[in-house]
């Protein structure tokens, strides 16, 4: 690992003013620290947040204020998580280990890496890590990578499970500078690879808000073994039937994209529509016309497909 | 820097690389903490840091200033620690090394399924500590005991 300066942040503005004179956020550090001791990231200066206030807070709305150093464990655990949003317990739980989860952060976990090998190895080529040196993943090694929204230089998939729930409860991102929809945070691809997110150099996530839920709400995540695996597919359900018709829909895919993907043309299709098997299983084909497998990864689609069928049958 | 190590006080001075786990076995001579895979993978680095258990190959020991931190050294108080005792038991190991890993996420494992009052079965065991990797297969023993210690 190279050499690296240490500071901690006593509040928000501290950890800015780090980022802006070239410093590097550092959370609970299971991914950073993990891609410093690999070479794939080597940050001179790291500016540690973990120690800013953060709590889980009631907002008057009936929603709830995450603060962005709160550890996955204690999110996964709190009382009005498991109450309010089970999808979000639920997907927390699912990922990482419980050593991991005690570190890992809120912040960070939606700024994590992807897993994609190739990015995972600095002797390789990788236009996430490297942009221009190409991507090796198109032609090698790619079963657990994207079949939504790849582009030719970047084929990745985002690991966190987190945000996939966050997706389908439409939250919203508290940064140093703005507040944005989760679904606004990541990035597909496209000519920057090197980019997982909107957000600028040094601007900071200080919370994420959840809106007040009306409706079930699920999370249900395939892997290649059964705990402590990232996501083959996953898969973030919210849904309200009234009358036998689907009232509000929301539906979110984990493991399949270079961003957690709203499954919108789905949510259209079912919105309205009467809450049954078929339905379900009709709007799952919309929503995955659209995919497009790479030699090694077709088997996703039907996963994906037989997993939104699965967690809206469990939610009826 | 100062670390409170199995209840003692201790200065350290330490380069910033420096990670917890090297802290415990280079600087302090705990080498009860293995390092096995050195990415946050396998788990025989697992100790408890202000009573939690954390992967220490992937804390930085600078990171964690002031903090409390419990190896398998410091787990028994003049008698074994129930899941010691339990893993010895329940012969709930074969070469070993993996168990302080086992046992200190287990001792974490149990209190945070006692905090959210969830139900403790063989599932759960399995599910809650599948980031401690026994190569030598010994799980089918190591979930009994941990059943047993929580009993």
């Amino acid at each position: 690992m190279k050499a690296f300066a240490y500071e901690r942040a006593r509040d928000a503005d501290e950890a800015v003013r780090a980022a802006a004179a070239g410093a590097t956020f550092l959370g609970g550090g299971t991914n950073l620290v993990d891609l410093m001791k690999l070479g794939v990231v080597e940050p001179e200066r790291l500016v540690d947040v973990t120690r800013l206030p953060g709590a889980v807070e009631d907002l008057p709305d009936g929603g709830l204020r995450v603060g962005a150093s709160v550890r996955n464990n204690d999110l996964a655990a709190h009382p009005l998580v498991r109450e309010r949003y089970p999808v979000l317990s639920q997907a927390l739980l699912a990922g990482a280990s419980g050593q991991l989860r005690n570190l890992a952060t809120t912040g960070g976990n939606l700024l994590q890496r992807t897993r994609c090998l190739y990015f995972m190895d600095p002797t390789k080529p990788c236009n996430k890590r490297r942009p221009g040196s190409g991507c090796p993943a198109r032609e090698g090694e790619h079963s657990q990578l994207a079949i939504l929204g790849w582009s030719e230089q970047c084929v990745a998939t985002h690991p966190s499970d987190l945000a996939v729930a966050l997706a389908a409860l439409d939250a919203t991102v508290v940064t140093s500078a703005r507040r944005l929809p989760i679904v606004e945070l990541h990035r597909l691809p496209g000519d920057e690879p090197e980019r997982d997110t909107v957000l600028e150099p040094g601007e900071l996530i200080t919370a994420v808000e959840l809106p007040p839920l009306a409706g079930r709400s699920a999370y249900r995540k395939v892997r290649d073994r059964a705990s402590f695996a990232f996501a083959l597919v996953s898969v973030a359900a919210v849904l309200r039937v009234e009358d036998g018709r689907v009232a509000d829909i929301r539906l979110a895919l984990g493991g399949v994209a270079h961003k957690p993907w709203r499954a919108t043309r789905a949510e259209e299709a079912l919105r309205g529509a009467a809450a049954t098997a078929e339905s379900f299983a009709a709007a799952a084909d919309d929503e995955l016309e659209q995919a497009r497998s790479l030699r090694d990864n077709g088997y996703k689609t039907t996963i994906a497909r037989n997993t939104i069928r699965r967690v809206l049958e469990e939610l009826l | 820097m100062t670390l409170t190590v199995n209840g003692e006080r201790i200065p350290l001075r330490l380069d910033t690389r420096t990670t917890l786990l090297d802290a415990l076995r280079e600087h302090l001579g705990l080498t009860g903490s293995k390092k096995g895979c050195d990415h946050g993978q396998c788990g025989a680095c697992t100790v408890l840091i202000d009573g939690r258990r954390a992967n220490s190959c992937l804390a930085l020991a600078v990171a964690h200033d002031d903090a409390e931190i419990t190896t398998i050294e410091g787990l028994a108080n003049g008698e074994l620690h129930p899941l010691q005792r339990a893993f010895v038991e329940h012969d709930a190991f074969q070469c070993g090394y993996c168990t302080p890993g086992q046992i200190c996420s287990a001792v974490g494992m149990l209190g945070e399924v006692r905090a959210e009052g969830a139900e403790l079965d063989e599932a759960t065991v399995r599910d809650r500590m599948s980031g401690n990797i026994c190569r030598c297969g010994a799980y089918v023993n190591i979930v009994p005991a941990i059943l047993d210690a929580a009993r």
